[in-house]
């Protein structure tokens, strides 16, 4: 095993497209794991450790750019405000050694279906910056999981950053797994209420071969938000509209029986997440309007 | 030379006394949680190689060829062996039945059973190596449960056993079967006002101690080898190793390296004879670690059990019989399944009075891992299923389950099923009045003026709940286990105390073989000397086959055994030193004659608390030293029709509550407080004695609501072999534990002490059990209880 370490983000690229087959490591939470169980035997191992930027974040108008290397624990800390969704989802990743090395980049590299930042960054909306020598291009992070621990890019491309929209809303993540800590997700949930566009989206873990949005849970949510006034009258959403949603986004599970859980309870648990976080974030948003109303 | 990071002699000197009775600290704790600590894993010897296990990939299959040749030319690699090359006709090894192959021979019976081994200059060429090992099985039919197993056209995992069970099991896939009767169960279920039958499964737990299997072994010039090893049990293993390698005892000599838990797990061989194999072989050192994943299949498991029991009670809450089945699933080879029916069987019925039961206990072989001692021993499994019926019959009497419990709760002087009275105090009614009384955990901590801590919440930061759907339980247990060994087995230890003044100090050294593995008994050693010789400077010596066995550090026994042999050898050295001062100085004072003396803070005193001399001027230039074996009560084997029989020497008692939260609509649990009460006889160490307490409870909760080693049926593969799926409880599932700890002399035993560590791992798991049926009104018979099994999604 050959390994690389280039000293800028310009020879990462060049050395990238000199051997397709790099694989870059930059908090090594998950590459270092498959490397020590011999799952993995890669003949170029690139260490993107000496590319300071990676690590470092831009707060914009509309969004985040967060460097594919900046770790979880400081999204929670330094991005709550601009990424609630996403700073909750790092609460729970792992404990807080792999917290202080781990980034989401690595997350989307893997993108293993129980990657924690899946649902919160298909619930707020992104995009994936990913360079090679060719230049730069912008994957919707919709279209980025192609498979089961596949993703969009080719062979010669690097994550450089993401660009996660900031929040206009309440968001809120959950996660269930079998003990109270540390634990990897039987499934997930992402939920984020975009008044702006009056639009919500989720995302879901760790319940269909690659992280997904309950679409039709989602159009079937905006449309009974819209057409009841909900946006501007603040009224609470109807439990017979929770419940739907949260059918919906059962549905929209394609789970597995593993040892980690059967299909069924992830399912249904995804429902119940679904209809908590959707009363949690509406709860959310109407204590603000009224709180804004307030003021005004 | 020696082994860097071999073990080192540890001196517990003191300005404080640091008696019996005393929280005195450990001497290997700061060294532990400062990271300094050298464990088994950590040992280096210059020169050494790396040894690798090859293991099969499937559990039941016949070896059609093995190919070692490119193994074997792979530049790095000192040696490969086989079965054909194992150096003595003793090919086998076992705890009590030489059943397991110390390398697979034409056959494997479980997934993960080791079929070659390598030695190569570097962990990592020594794994490749073993991966260009060509193994072609033909897989066999699997056995994995009582049907797959003693079905008419079922395929034995060993076909021609000799052992001394066989002629007593009704078929040759049952290692040992064990019935007890007493009294007329059948006519006695005449007599109840209702009977309540329940069929519960326990899960297989692992003991997941937290420093793998590992050694070194060092070839010596006289032929022997040197093996510094984390084991429980050095002399048993050096019975098993020694004529596997055709070397006499002394020529193997063995030292304790740093452990890293065991829990029973440490008690089988794990790479010991590969070790030494490999060191022989290439007249160099060879270290073997196992990794996390390897050590699932390194080292036996808890095992799984199914139990149906049937309790009949009067309408004023009094037992009138039990009837019990407990068939526990041994895997492919012994271990240590015989004991652990002997005390699934004898404990059965729990810490109650019944006089007409009817008990069958049974431990099989399959192909599924292999399965023998962990911390409980057989009376865990048995525990969670009689607790469970407990809160059946109590339910079907419309009674409280404590009140119901303290009818029936055994007493000094109650038969075990065994017909053996138990002739020491049994508090078990008292312990849970204890248990009951202390102070509930506050309602709904998780509210805050800032809105919901999901610290205190089921699914803590995964932020799956802010109080929706969460309901309190609470729920009791009780439990009996037995301490030391069982059923006739000669429990004994050796100590050798040695007095001598060195710097015109008096200082003890202590040396036993007691394998230390993080229960304490180096520090409960020291306190002994120290209260029994008056003498505040105690070295206690590495564990080593130097002196005599001090037998198993399992069974709760170490303090009483090998505690009761330092205090033995202490007592003698005592006399000695005694006779010694008479001759020298008995004319100086009457007193040397006529008082009964004492050893105190380095001087003779009398009882009178007159000082005579001290100490140094009796010792002078003289080193005082004893070795000599102790034991305890013997004990009797049980019969094995009617399972009657004085099996056991001493019981440990605990009684639990636990509080939990359960979120019922995603089946996530908290467990809010698991309080334990227990008897301890006398606590030599109350720091430690808590210590034990705390840990069995949460080994308790984990085995109730995560711990389990999922076998698939079909193939008796392991399926989650890593912690990533093997989970333990961490910190924040770990709840408050408050510990009531009451002290009831046992007679019988040194300072009156009871062996402590394993009774509340009992009471914990169906403690928590009770209370998530209590919080969700579901019958849950089996554990671990997952999130699928309370949300109907199983």
């Amino acid at each position: 095993m050959d390994f690389l370490r280039p000293a800028s983000w310009e020879e990462a690229l060049a050395a990238k497209a000199e051997h397709p087959a790099a694989v870059p490591i930059a908090g090594g939470t998950d590459v270092m794991v498959e490397i020590n169980f011999d799952h993995r035997r890669p003949e170029y191992l690139m260490d993107l450790g000496r590319i300071a930027d990676l690590t470092e974040w831009e707060v914009g108008a509309d969004s985040v750019r967060l460097g594919a290397s900046v770790p979880y624990s400081r999204i929670m800390e330094h991005l709550r405000t601009e990424l609630p969704g996403l700073a909750l989802a790092s609460h729970t990743v792992a404990s807080p050694q792999i917290r202080n090395r781990g980034g989401v980049g690595g997350n989307l590299g893997t993108a293993s279906p129980a990657g924690d930042a899946h649902p919160a960054l298909l619930a707020a909306g992104a995009e994936v910056e990913a360079e090679s020598v060719r230049g730069t291009r912008r994957i919707p992070i919709d279209a980025f999981y192609t498979g089961v621990k596949r993703n969009a890019l080719e062979p010669d491309e690097l994550i450089r950053a993401v660009h996660v929209r900031k929040a206009d809303g309440p968001q809120q993540f959950s996660k269930v797994g079998t003990r109270n800590a540390m634990v990897i997700a039987v499934c997930a949930f992402g939920l984020a209420l975009h008044p702006a566009t009056r639009t919500v989206r989720t995302g879901i873990g760790s319940a269909a071969p690659t992280p997904i949005r309950a679409t039709a849970a989602e159009e079937f949510l905006n449309a009974a938000l819209e057409e009841g006034g909900f946006w501007d009258n603040g009224k609470t959403v109807t439990p017979s509209a929770a419940k739907q949603f949260a059918d919906l986004c059962a549905a929209a599970c394609n789970p597995i029986d593993d040892v980690r859980g059967t299909a069924d309870y992830r399912r249904h648990a995804v429902g119940v997440m679904a209809r908590r976080t959707l009363t949690w974030t509406w709860e959310s948003y109407r204590g603000t309007r009224r709180a804004t109303e307030g003021a005004a | 030379m020696a082994a860097n990071g071999a073990p080192t002699t540890i001196t517990q000197g003191s300005q404080t006394r640091g008696g019996i009775g005393e929280s005195t600290l450990r001497p290997d704790g700061t060294l532990k949680v400062t990271g300094e600590f050298a464990y088994s894993s950590d040992m280096w010897h210059e020169d050494m190689l790396w040894g690798q296990i090859l293991r099969s990939t499937v559990a039941h299959a016949e070896i059609v060829s093995l190919d070692t040749s490119e193994a074997l030319a792979t530049p790095g690699v000192y040696a490969v062996m086989t079965y054909d090359d194992l150096p003595t006709d003793v090919r086998t090894y076992g705890l009590e039945i030489r059943d397991t192959p110390v390398l697979a021979h034409g056959k494997v019976r479980h997934h993960g059973e080791p079929v070659a081994v390598v030695a190569a200059d570097h962990p990592e060429t020594a794994r490749r190596a073993a991966a260009k090992i060509k193994v072609e099985y033909k897989e066999l039919p699997v056995v994995t449960d009582e049907a797959s197993a003693t079905a008419p056209d079922a395929v034995l995992v060993h076909e021609n056993r000799d052992d001394h069970h066989i002629s007593h099991v009704p078929h040759p896939n049952i290692v040992h079967r064990q019935p007890i009767v007493r009294g007329d169960a059948g006519a006695a279920a005449a007599r109840a006002d209702v009977i309540v039958r329940g069929d519960y499964y326990f899960g297989m737990q692992d003991q997941a101690f937290l420093g793998p299997e590992s050694g070194l072994a060092v070839p010596a010039e006289d032929g022997g080898v040197d093996l510094y090893i984390a084991t429980q049990w050095l002399h048993s293993d050096l019975k098993q190793i020694a004529p596997v390698l055709g070397l006499p005892e002394d020529k193997v000599r063995m030292t304790l390296s740093g452990v890293g838990g065991a829990f029973g797990g440490r008690e089988d061989l794990s790479m010991q004879i590969h070790a030494c194999l490999l060191a022989m072989r290439t007249g160099k050192p060879v270290k073997i670690v196992y990794n996390r994943f390897e050590s699932f299949f390194g080292h036996v498991h808890r095992h799984p059990a199914r139990l149906s029991y049937e309790h009949g009670a009067t309408r004023d809450g009094k037992l009138t019989h039990m009837k019990c089945r407990i068939v526990l699933d041994g895997g492919a080879y012994a271990s240590a399944s015989p004991a652990v029916v002997g005390n699934a069987s004898s404990l059965a019925v729990g810490p109650y009075a019944v006089d007409d039961v009817d008990i069958e206990a049974l431990a099989l072989y399959s192909n599924n891992p292999p399965c023998g001692a962990m911390r409980g021993f057989g009376a865990v499994q048995a525990c969670f299923a009689y607790e469970a019926q407990m809160d059946k019959v109590a339910k079907e009497l419309g009674m409280d389950p404590v009140e119901f419990r303290r009818i029936n709760a055994m007493e000094q002087g109650t038969l075990l099923p065994t017909g053996q009275p138990v002739d020491s105090p049994a508090p078990v009614a008292e312990l849970l009045r204890r248990v009951k009384a202390m102070p509930m955990p506050p309602e709904r901590q998780w509210e805050s003026s800032e809105g919901a801590d999901v610290r205190q919440l089921p699914g803590g930061l995964s932020n799956t709940t802010h109080g929706e759907g969460v309901v309190r339980g609470v729920g009791y247990a009780v439990g009996i286990k037995n301490v030391g060994f069982s059923e006739g087995f000669d429990d004994y230890s050796t100590a050798k105390v040695r007095l001598e003044a060195v710097g015109g100090v008096p200082v003890v050294t202590v040396h036993t073989a007691m394998a230390e593995v993080g229960q304490g008994g180096v520090t409960v050693h020291a306190q002994i000397a120290r209260t029994e010789l008056g003498v505040t400077q105690v070295t206690i010596q590495p564990a080593d086959t130097q002196v005599g066995s001090a037998g198993s550090t399992s069974a709760s026994r170490q303090t009483y055994v090998t505690g009761g042999a330092v205090k033995n050898a202490c007592e003698l050295v005592r006399e000695k030193v005694l006779e010694i001062g008479r001759r020298r100085f008995g004319s100086h004072h009457p007193a040397w004659a006529t008082a009964e003396l004492l050893l105190e803070g380095g001087k003779v005193v009398t009882d009178g608390g007159e000082v005579l001399t001290d100490l140094v001027d009796v010792l002078e230039d003289e080193a005082v030293e004893v070795e000599e074996e102790w034991r305890h009560r013997p004990t009797e084997p049980f019969d094995l029709r009617t399972g009657q029989g004085n099996g056991h020497v001493q019981y440990s008692f605990a009684a639990h509550r636990a509080v939990v939260e359960v979120d019922t609509e995603l089946g996530l649990v908290k467990v809010v407080e698991l309080a334990c009460a227990q008897d301890v006889g006398k606590a030599l160490n109350p720091l430690s004695v808590v210590g034990q307490i705390q840990g069995g409870t949460t080994q308790g909760l984990g085995i109730a609501i995560m711990e389990e080693i999922v076998v698939d049926p079909k193939t008796a593969k392991v399926q989650n072999p890593s912690f990533t799926d093997y989970l333990l409880p961490t910190i924040l599932d770990t709840p408050t534990i408050p510990v009531d700890v009451l002290e009831l002399a046992d007679d019988h035993a040194p300072y009156g002490l009871r062996g402590i560590g394993e009774a509340p791992t009992l009471s914990s798991t169906p403690a928590v059990l009770a209370a998530i049926r209590n919080a969700t009104g579901l019958t849950l018979d089996r554990t671990p209880v997952r999130p699928e099994h309370l949300t109907g999604t199983a």
